[in-house]
């Protein structure tokens, strides 16, 4: 399996990873996949009171594309208001990130990981 | 000076020894002629240095160099074995039996002569990765024709009771057909003693070229097969084709090599495994695949747990190494082989297979502990998974959304 210089460069120096304490004013959590199936992604959004996402951060169990995914989706995501951030598609992460077809599920992943969180944050303020 | 990447992959091929390269090369360039041309001493030569090959060939596992059938490969071998047996006998009965961590050039070859008509028995193995004795004597049927079980196996490295099953096997008259590929100096192989009809070989796996290989055909008593390959009659009709002179005298030395090698090369070899071994053993939450006792000696091959295996892989990519067979590594399904040990999905994900050869040096292990330490260290702050470990839950009962 070759990857792209995007994959390997975010699997080399992933950024934003890490966890925020669950109970963190604005601090939302969505994790996704399972470990029978070799993914699960954590990604928690950091929504200020505007609305727009001040921060992220995850922890990935998977390969370098879900790794790199998930890296590039905590950029994406910051600077966002939570239905921007709705708005990021799997194609999008796919094309930045140059994802072969058998690894298209980890921006589906990546994808879902978005939503999940989002729907915490909407749950836990009763959006 | 250590070179890169670390080759730990001696399982999926080895280099061709510098001594088996040098043999080959005149036969390819001066002594070019065909071992079947009988007229002139083009042919002679050639057939002289087959015939000499198959004798080194036939001495490592003590056989008669009448019993040896080249072929193109181990896959060949499996395929000419079990196809040709159950062909042959197919009067006598349509049941096979083999089991659930063979290679695929069996699993497929049985699976494609289900197709055919026959049926097939595919043994569970134990934890450990070994056949059940009593499990196989309960499979066996009364139109039982043959069965085929590997001798070492090629991910994690465990030796089968090829004796006892071959006993069993010969008690009721049947074929017994053994892959041998992994074996082969690694592992004594008596075939005066042992009752196995039918034994592949491989010369890829034991510093030999690729592309060559042979097949053990017993004659006292006498096993027949059916040809799959047709064509000049070559190997008393078993398989036709001119033979690769060179590659067969490639095998040939390296078989030479082997036999008075191996003893010797397998204490040093067993030596850097268990430093590896030991180097890695004080990682948390890692698992050895497979029996420890019943295992050749330059095998290991570990899971570490909540770290993804592709990821690892990647991530040591200092280190030549692969997560289960070469054969099956551009999918990106988990080893069918740890999950017939019983492992978890999770843990076959996440598990590589080091295998160590003639050219692995103390200097490349050391490299590689201090790597792997390292950076599954780095993979588990990524790991979610080994961060809800560490707070104490219990992934089992975590309701994962499955995707």
């Amino acid at each position: 399996m070759s990857y792209s210089e995007k994959v390997l460069d975010h699997y080399e120096n992933p950024r934003n990873v890490g966890s925020f304490a669950k109970d963190e004013e604005g601090v939302a959590t969505g994790m996704v996949g399972a470990p029978a199936c070799g993914d699960v992604m954590k990604l928690q959004i950091k929504v200020g009171r505007d609305g727009v996402i001040e921060d992220a951060r995850f922890k990935t169990y998977g390969c370098g594309s879900a790794i790199a995914s998930s890296s590039l989706v905590t950029e994406w995501v910051k600077g966002k208001t939570i239905d921007q951030a709705l708005e990021i598609k799997n194609t999008q992460i796919a094309e930045e990130l140059a994802l072969p077809p058998v690894k298209i599920h980890c921006s589906i992943l990546a994808e879902d990981a978005i939503k999940a969180a989002v729907a915490d944050y909407k749950k836990k303020h009763e959006l | 000076m250590l070179k890169f990447p670390i080759y730990l992959d001696y399982s999926a091929t080895t280099p061709v020894d510098p001594r088996v390269a040098a043999k080959m090369i005149p036969w390819l360039t001066e002594h070019f002629g065909n071992p079947a041309s009988r007229s002139h001493a083009y042919g002679w030569d050639a057939e002289k240095a087959v015939e000499e090959a198959r004798e080194q060939v036939a001495a490592l596992v003590n056989a008669d160099p009448k019993e040896i059938i080249w072929t193109s490969g181990a896959t060949e071998s499996d395929n000419l074995a079990i196809k040709g047996a159950a062909q042959f006998y197919k009067g006598k009965g349509k049941h096979i039996i083999t089991v659930k961590t063979e290679h695929k050039a069996v699993l497929d070859t049985v699976r494609e002569l289900e197709r055919q008509g026959f049926e097939a028995t595919y043994l569970d193995v134990r934890e450990d990765g070994l056949i059940d004795l009593e499990a196989f004597k309960a499979a066996i049927r009364p139109d039982t024709i043959l069965v085929s079980v590997m001798f070492v196996n090629n991910e994690i490295g465990v030796i089968q009771p090829i004796a006892e099953i071959g006993e069993i096997c010969r008690e009721k008259g049947i074929v017994f057909h053994v892959d041998a590929a992994q074996a082969t100096g690694k592992v004594d192989i008596d075939l005066a003693t042992l009752k196995v009809d039918l034994m592949s070989f491989s010369a890829h796996k034991m510093y030999g070229p690729k592309g060559i290989g042979a097949l053990y055909v017993r004659r006292k008593p006498r096993v027949r097969l059916e040809a799959q390959m047709h064509g000049g009659g070559h190997e008393r009709g078993l398989r036709s084709g001119t033979l690769p002179t060179h590659q067969i005298v490639g095998m040939g030395e390296a078989f030479r090599i082997a036999r008075e090698e191996m003893a010797e090369e397998n204490t040093r070899i067993r030596g850097l495994r268990d430093k590896l071994l030991k180097g890695l053993s004080d990682i948390d939450a890692t698992y050895v695949n497979g029996d420890l006792e019943h295992r050749v000696p330059h095998n290991l091959n570990i899971s570490f747990a909540y770290v993804e295996g592709e990821s690892l892989i990647m991530a040591v990519k200092e280190v030549a190494v692969s997560s289960g067979s070469a054969c099956t590594s551009a999918s990106l399904e988990p080893s069918y082989v740890l999950r017939a040990l019983g492992r978890n999905d999770e843990l076959a994900h996440s598990s590589i297979r080091f295998t160590i050869g003639r050219f692995t040096t103390e200097e490349e292990i050391d490299y590689t502990v201090a790597l792997l330490h390292q950076k599954i260290g780095k993979l588990r702050e990524l790991s979610p998974l080994w961060e809800m470990v560490q707070e104490g839950v219990d992934l089992d009962t975590v309701q994962w959304a499955a995707h």
